[in-house]
């Protein structure tokens, strides 16, 4: 069998090789695509390891036209050549002055677009935000409790009690 | 040097070699990156948003407790070898301290709790870098002190948070939950078996990543690897940090594999490797970093397979730590040229190694005292 042959099905080129240590004893497999993904090694679809100034020429060449005409940034003066350029964003505006093209782009590097973790109390919080904000103190205290963090479950159930309206 | 006597544990408290795993694990970060409304990012900021930033930030953190004893060092009022060493002891990034030629930007500064192993680098690309050091394999207890310092900070300053987005960063790879926890792992084992470029592969397989000694953009030396998550939106910081925990100790469970795999069908090979690290750090009159690292790497896999007996992973550590450009300097109390540098380090080695008295050779006969991982 030639070297670069599917171990399993011989008729592909392997792209998967993987190596296992069972019992001490090392093996290493050569799998072509369709037979890795049979035995559930199916490689992820993007790689996320890419340099992001790379990504986003890539990305500009796609959208030539677009973003030619996105403007700048009213607060910090960034246009969207010069993110592209530098790969970091000018100031916390930018984020909704180039909210649509951003979107696509967080979309490609964390594979989503909502925050899903603690939520930033301002000073004068509305009811959803607070809402949101208990939601995660008491997540955070059952982990506590879980994990039998006492003193960090003492603190949290404090300023879940400090926030949570009267009754 | 004053600076340095301010800073709590001078920053070598995460060298201590204490926590699980702490021959494999050196040491655990968690960082959160925050930035204030109003004020434009790092590399966009005027020096007036980078002063502004550093005064709001002052002005809170007398009621932070984590704060009350610990000094802020701002980093043009330091000299530059005091700049290198906390970058050296990790405590600052590179960035910090700008170009050569330039110093470090007006407003950037470092925080320092007095209580905890918590810090803050403040103007580097995001206004605040609040991060927690610790020794060993630590996540959890580094993650719990690094979002207590957040909740402190966060109920005077106005941290710029989008509802869909999270907390904005000047970095879209780090907006959301702003967190990268990152565990420092030497896997000497793994690269000899040349297992390493699988498992690296496989990190970025499952979001997380890798970066050498000094983190981003650096060379791996020494069989060192920084390895933490890539991607910081749509997951929780408990999801990120959990994770991050389960997929190093399957590595740490790969290494050790590894190992056992090494003495069960190389011993002679490797512990004349291990020895010969040994000779070479105990004897050598010039060394360079990079050799240094290479046979630490030797020396410590030889600690952890209890072939070296009587040397202790804290004296690695500290090794690792002093041996660094900055600090030889500071030891000899001038600068050091490169060939002068390297001399000064294998002096330095020689010194720890002959104070930690002859290690015994019994280990080394085919017969001697088994390893604990021979079982």
């Amino acid at each position: 069998m030639a070297d670069n042959q599917c171990d399993r099905c011989g008729a592909h080129d392997a792209v998967v090789h993987l190596t296992q240590i069972v019992d001490d004893e090392m093996s290493t497999s050569h799998l072509c695509e369709e037979c890795a993904a049979e035995q559930g090694l199916e490689p992820t679809p993007e790689a996320v390891n890419f340099p992001l100034t790379d990504f986003l020429a890539q990305m500009g060449e796609e959208q030539e036209e677009s973003t030619a005409n996105l403007g700048t940034c009213d607060f910090c003066g960034l246009s969207f050549q010069d993110f592209r350029d530098s790969g970091r964003l000018g100031c916390p505006q930018c984020y909704s002055t180039f909210e649509p093209h951003l979107r696509n782009l967080l979309r490609r590097i964390h594979g989503g677009t909502k925050h899903v973790g603690k939520v930033y109390l301002p000073p004068d919080p509305s009811a959803t935000e607070m809402e949101k904000r208990l939601e995660t103190l008491r997540r955070r205290l059952e982990r506590a409790v879980a994990s039998e963090d006492f003193e960090r479950a003492a603190e949290l159930r404090d300023e879940i009690r400090d926030l949570e309206p009267a009754t | 040097m004053d600076d340095l006597n301010t800073v709590p544990d001078y920053g070598l408290h995460w060298m201590e070699a204490s926590g699980a795993h702490a021959d494999i694990v050196l040491s655990t970060r968690v960082r959160l990156a925050r930035n204030l409304q109003g004020h434009a990012f790092g590399p966009r900021a005027r020096v007036n948003d980078r002063e502004a930033v550093l005064r709001r930030l002052r002005e809170v953190t007398g009621r932070v407790p984590q704060f009350a004893s610990g000094p802020l060092l701002e980093m043009p009022e330091m000299d530059t070898r005091t700049r290198r060493i906390l970058m050296e002891r990790r405590l600052v990034s590179r960035d910090l301290l700008g170009s050569e030629e330039d110093g470090p930007a007006r407003g950037t500064a470092l925080l320092l709790s007095g209580s905890d192993p918590t810090s803050v680098m403040v103007n580097e690309e995001d206004h605040l870098r609040l991060q927690a050091l610790v020794s060993g394999l630590r996540l959890q207890e580094a993650w719990s002190h690094v979002d207590r310092l957040d909740e402190e900070l966060g109920q005077d300053l106005p941290f710029a948070f989008h509802p869909e987005f999270g907390y904005l960063t000047s970095c879209p790879t780090n907006v959301g939950t702003g967190l990268r926890a990152s565990v420092f792992m030497h896997l000497p084992g793994l690269v000899l078996t040349k297992e390493i470029g699988k498992v690296l592969q496989g990190l970025s397989q499952v979001g997380l990543t890798f970066r050498g000694l000094y983190g981003e953009g650096s060379e791996v030396v020494g069989n060192f690897f920084q390895v933490s998550n890539q991607t910081t939106l749509g997951k929780t910081e408990e999801d990120l940090v959990d994770h991050l925990e389960q997929i190093v100790r399957r590595v740490i469970r790969y290494e050790t594999d590894a190992r056992r795999v090494l003495l069960r069908d190389a011993r002679g090979v490797t512990e004349d490797k291990i020895w010969r690290a040994y000779g070479l750090l105990r004897y050598a009159r010039s060394l360079s970093f990079e050799e240094l690292m290479n046979l630490l790497s030797g020396v410590r896999l030889g600690v952890s397979l209890k072939l070296l007996p009587g040397l202790r992973v804290y004296t690695l550590n500290k090794i690792m730590i002093f041996t660094q450009p900055a600090h030889l300097e500071q030891a000899a109390g001038h600068d050091l040229p490169p060939a002068e540098s390297d001399t000064h380090r294998a002096a330095f080695v020689r010194s720890i190694l002959a104070a930690e008295g002859d290690v015994s050779v019994e280990g080394t006969s085919p017969d001697g005292p088994a390893s604990e991982l021979d079982a």
